[in-house]
């Protein structure tokens, strides 16, 4: 069964690309529109600055492996960690997460491409050009001395920091407008994944028989809709407030740098919902597959992601518990933060039913989830005790917070991706990444992110706050930091070793056939990698899964299913 | 494909372990430490939010306890093993009843959660000022802390004097917290929680502490270059100790004519543009006030020692301690800089 197509939607056969010169080549990326194309250049993209911004974390990680070191100066420290935090959001997270929901999301609803291919290509390439826009800083973002300068004020920008009064030169402005621009780009693909979804499905497919992954993601491209708008509109105060004269955020002038705070996060809250979501959602594809069992409650976890992105919209004010709010004000965001981890709760107790009474595959995908299970439940608890407000006034902007943002960004979302690349990697490329490769990959980075981000925990308990460059030696932190920085640079082989078997497998890898995991959802039916029209003829489904009931004709799911 | 599952709960069950004694035995000795540790409270809103964070802590060890030991039970009993390659388990799609165990079970917990954090956000955040506060103006400044007290007249720089607080008489010190310039956020953690410092934003927040001694702590707000090196020293004295200290810090700078070619170079240089020397010409408001300098233990928000090696490397390029502090370096010459440093040692 794994070899052949399964013949759900007529013969096909598979589309040898001629070989043509280097110019050829080139050009057929560069003017593509093909939803598939689009997909892998996002995620090149995205995988070439999460290597970037992993090593603007190592330098970090280096700079404070010992106290009072002078391995970087405090300016070039404040860039690091600008740097890497905005790339990792903005040009590695949600980047990845839409290359990922563009290839997958048409072959899910067995469409042959996305609703609006052009827009679909101006969206990458506007992304695309901001993440250079923002790179291109290093040397054309002159600050004080004429020389270059990258953004680093730290990725939430708090005004009245980047105003020109304190942040004189360009380097602020490049940020603006590098996600400016990418910002409307990711908007053009959000609208894009809507119009797919709402109404490229194939025949038989009603919203309630859409796979989990897609569904999440248009949960997600609802979401990214509202929260990506606020951060736009921020940054265009910010720059009349530079070059206008307007005082949206100048406290001399009677503005108030507490609008910016409030901007932001409302923006900034949203975001992590945008970013988790789908790695819920790749979940929501292996975790089943690998237990060989339909996903326990799909009706809860569609209710739960659903409630997940309205809820999220009314948190935002949980990330500024110090900014002295009324006691009320604070009471309420407790409150509504708290709902959030009622619905995360559902999922995590839905994925663990579906694992139950399964037999468990622990193929590298699964692995990569069930890592991210675990660390999703240490996250979501610090996550509790972060919301738990007066707990907070201690806990915020220590290195706890940084734990546990990166116990989410890391080990939740990173791990996912990880997962979804080694799941999803057949289809596109026509061959498996090496078992053996992924098994040491997993193995290498959990060690190393559990040493690094664990620790960060205890350094937050003992008083260490997040973005110094520097700490004095007799804080007792220093064996800690030390403990953190060699975590790190375990992950960093981890990482390339995932960089390594990319490109192995790609020429020696196992010719992975159409249906490599003996999964259910439509893109398994079609060759690997999928011809530029996905489908001959459209599908035609009566259930969730419709391979299963291909595969098992006597006991069809579409029986079980309302 | 049958491996073990990937985490070694005896790793998970020592960090937990070694996080309850480092708590433990940090909790019960009272009093100031080297690393400002949150769970070495010595302070009333610090007491309070150590005691809740043990509540929480209980609540979400408790949870995390029994979902953890589920999918590793769950790992472990239903892993595939040999020949079932080609059969499927039989296949489950859910159950309402179950569903509704697992969200009415967590909205309780949330329930009880919510109901104890809000009382101690109440307790803490909305109790009232007593008439006997000792009331502080904090201002916080790119890269350093300005102190003054509105009921002493005092003004005074990174390092905070309060009254220990006693049963017999309770003592609470209510800071005010003002913004100069950026954003900045105020934290000694063995006194309180941190609150932010915001421009046209005022913000408010009180110690009762319960021991005496030198606490540390330093910004938790981005805000800049040298937002590292924005550190802050609480010390805490008996009642006596600070009745001292306030008289002292009360008096006009000292005069001695011993370092007239100091204080001259100080009046004619740009010093007094940005530093005050109460009872002398000196009146800038931009840097620390030095009238009683030499009453304090560090200079640079403790970036260096207040000693006239120190003060010395300082004054000839502040960026041999801070690279990114707004003082410039005067290009005095050696002697100079021995006069200032002479003149501004006598600032008791």
């Amino acid at each position: 069964m794994a070899d052949q197509p399964v013949p759900i939607a007529g013969p096909l056969e598979v589309a040898y690309p001629t070989r043509g010169t280097f110019l050829e080549w080139l050009h057929s990326w560069v003017t593509t529109v093909d939803h598939k194309k689009i997909g892998i250049m996002y995620i090149v993209y995205s995988l070439f600055f999460m290597m970037v911004a992993g090593a603007e974390a190592m330098l970090i990680r280096i700079q404070l492996a010992i106290p009072n070191n002078h391995a970087i100066s405090p300016e070039m420290y404040n860039e690091l960690f600008t740097m890497h935090g905005t790339t990792m959001v903005f040009l590695v997270g949600m980047p990845i997460l839409f290359g990922l929901a563009n290839y997958i999301v048409p072959l899910q609803i067995g469409a042959r491409d996305m609703a609006f291919p052009r827009l679909n290509a101006f969206s990458f390439w506007l992304t695309a050009f901001g993440g250079f826009l923002l790179y291109y800083s290093f040397i054309g973002g002159f600050g004080l001395y004429g020389m270059g300068n990258a953004p680093d004020a730290g990725w939430f920008a708090y005004a009245p920091l980047t105003l020109r009064s304190f942040s004189p030169g360009h380097s602020i402005d490049y940020w603006a407008a590098a996600l400016i621009l990418s910002g409307f780009g990711t908007l053009g693909t959000a609208i894009n994944i809507i119009a797919t979804t709402l109404s490229m499905r194939c025949r038989g497919m009603t919203l309630m028989r859409m796979p989990l992954f897609t569904w999440l993601l248009l949960v997600v491209s609802g979401l990214t809709l509202v929260t990506i708008t606020p951060l736009t509109a921020a940054q265009v105060m910010l720059l009349l407030d530079r070059y206008a004269g307007a005082h949206f955020f100048d406290a001399q002038a009677g503005g108030s740098p507490l609008l910016w705070i409030h901007f932001f996060w409302v923006f900034g809250h949203p975001e992590v919902y945008v970013l988790v979501l789908p790695a819920f959602a790749v979940a929501n594809e292996v975790i089943p597959v690998f237990s060989r069992k339909a996903i326990f409650g799909y009706p809860a976890m569609v209710a739960a992601s659903v409630g997940i992105g309205f809820t999220s919209l009314a948190v935002w004010a949980h990330h500024m518990f110090t900014v002295g709010m009324s006691a009320a004000g604070n009471s309420f965001f407790v409150l509504s933060t708290m709902v959030v981890g009622i619905f995360t709760g559902i999922k995590m107790f839905n994925w663990l039913a579906t694992m139950w009474g399964g037999s468990i595959r622990f193929a590298t995908p699964m692995l990569f989830c069930i890592g991210f299970l675990f660390q999703f439940l240490i996250a979501g608890l610090t996550g509790i005790m972060l919301a738990a407000a007066p707990w907070d006034w201690q806990l915020h902007n220590s290195y706890f917070l940084i734990a546990h943002f990166h116990y989410v960004l890391v080990g939740a979302i990173v791990m996912c991706i990880f997962a979804a690349v080694y799941y999803w990697y057949p289809k596109a490329m026509g061959r498996r990444l090496s078992e053996t490769l992924g098994k040491w990959h997993f193995w290498v980075f959990v060690i190393g992110f559990h040493m690094t981000f664990d620790t960060m925990h205890f350094v937050g308990f003992l008083g260490m706050p997040r973005s110094i460059y520097t700490y004095e030696a007799d804080r007792g932190w220093n064996t800690l930091n030390m403990v953190i920085s060699i975590g790190a640079f375990i992950q960093t082989i981890g990482v390339l070793i995932f960089a390594w078997n990319l490109v192995y497998s790609y020429f020696y890898g196992e010719e992975a056939g159409s249906d490599p995991w003996d999964a259910w959802t439509l893109e398994w039916a079609t060759p690997s990698p999928p011809p530029v029209y996905n489908f001959a003829t459209e599908p035609e489904v009566r259930s969730r899964r419709p391979l299963w009931d291909i595969k098992h004709p006597q006991d069809p799911d579409w029986k079980y299913e309302p | 494909m049958q491996q073990q599952p990937g985490y070694s709960p005896i790793r998970y069950m020592l960090a937990l372990a070694f996080f309850w004694l480092m708590a433990i035995t940090r909790g019960y000795c009272d009093g100031p430490q080297a690393t400002p540790s949150i769970f070495a409270p010595a302070s009333t809103p610090a007491h309070e939010i150590y005691s809740f964070s043990f509540f929480v802590l209980a609540i979400t060890g408790a949870i995390f306890v029994s979902v953890a030991s589920l999918l590793v039970y769950v790992m472990i009993k239903y892993r595939a093993r040999a020949g079932e390659e080609e059969s499927e388990p039989p296949q489950v799609y859910g159950s309402v009843q179950v569903e509704l165990a697992w969200t009415i079970i967590p909205v309780l917990i949330v329930a009880v959660l919510f109901l104890t954090t809000a009382r101690i956000i109440f307790a803490i955040q909305d109790a009232p000022e007593p008439k006997s506060a000792l009331n502080v103006t904090v201002i916080g400044h790119q890269f350093w802390w300005e102190f003054r007290y509105p009921q002493l007249g005092i003004v005074t720089a990174n390092e905070l004097h309060i009254p220990v607080s006693s049963k017999q008489h309770p003592q609470a010190t209510y800071l005010r917290l003002l913004s100069a310039d950026v954003d900045h956020s105020f934290w000694v953690p063995q006194l309180g929680g941190k609150t932010d410092l915001i421009p046209n934003h005022p913000n408010e927040m009180w110690y009762q502490p319960t021991a005496t001694g030198m606490y540390v702590g330093q910004c938790a707000q981005f805000c800049g270059v040298e937002h590292a090196k924005m550190l802050i020293r609480v010390y805490v004295d008996t009642p006596e100790q600070f009745q001292a200290w306030v008289a002292n810090q009360q008096k006009a700078g000292v005069e001695d004519p011993k370092v007239a070619a100091g204080r001259h170079l100080f009046e004619t240089e740009a010093c007094m543009n940005c530093h005050t020397v109460r009872g002398t010409a000196a009146k800038g408001t931009f840097g620390p006030d030095l009238t009683h300098l030499m009453s304090r233990s560090t200079i640079a928000a403790g970036a260096a020692l207040n000693t006239p090696e120190d003060l010395h490397k300082w004054i000839e390029n502040p960026a041999n301690f801070k690279d990114g502090a707004l003082m410039p370096a005067m290009q005095l010459s050696d002697q100079q800089i021995d006069d200032l440093v002479a003149y501004l040692t006598t600032l008791h």
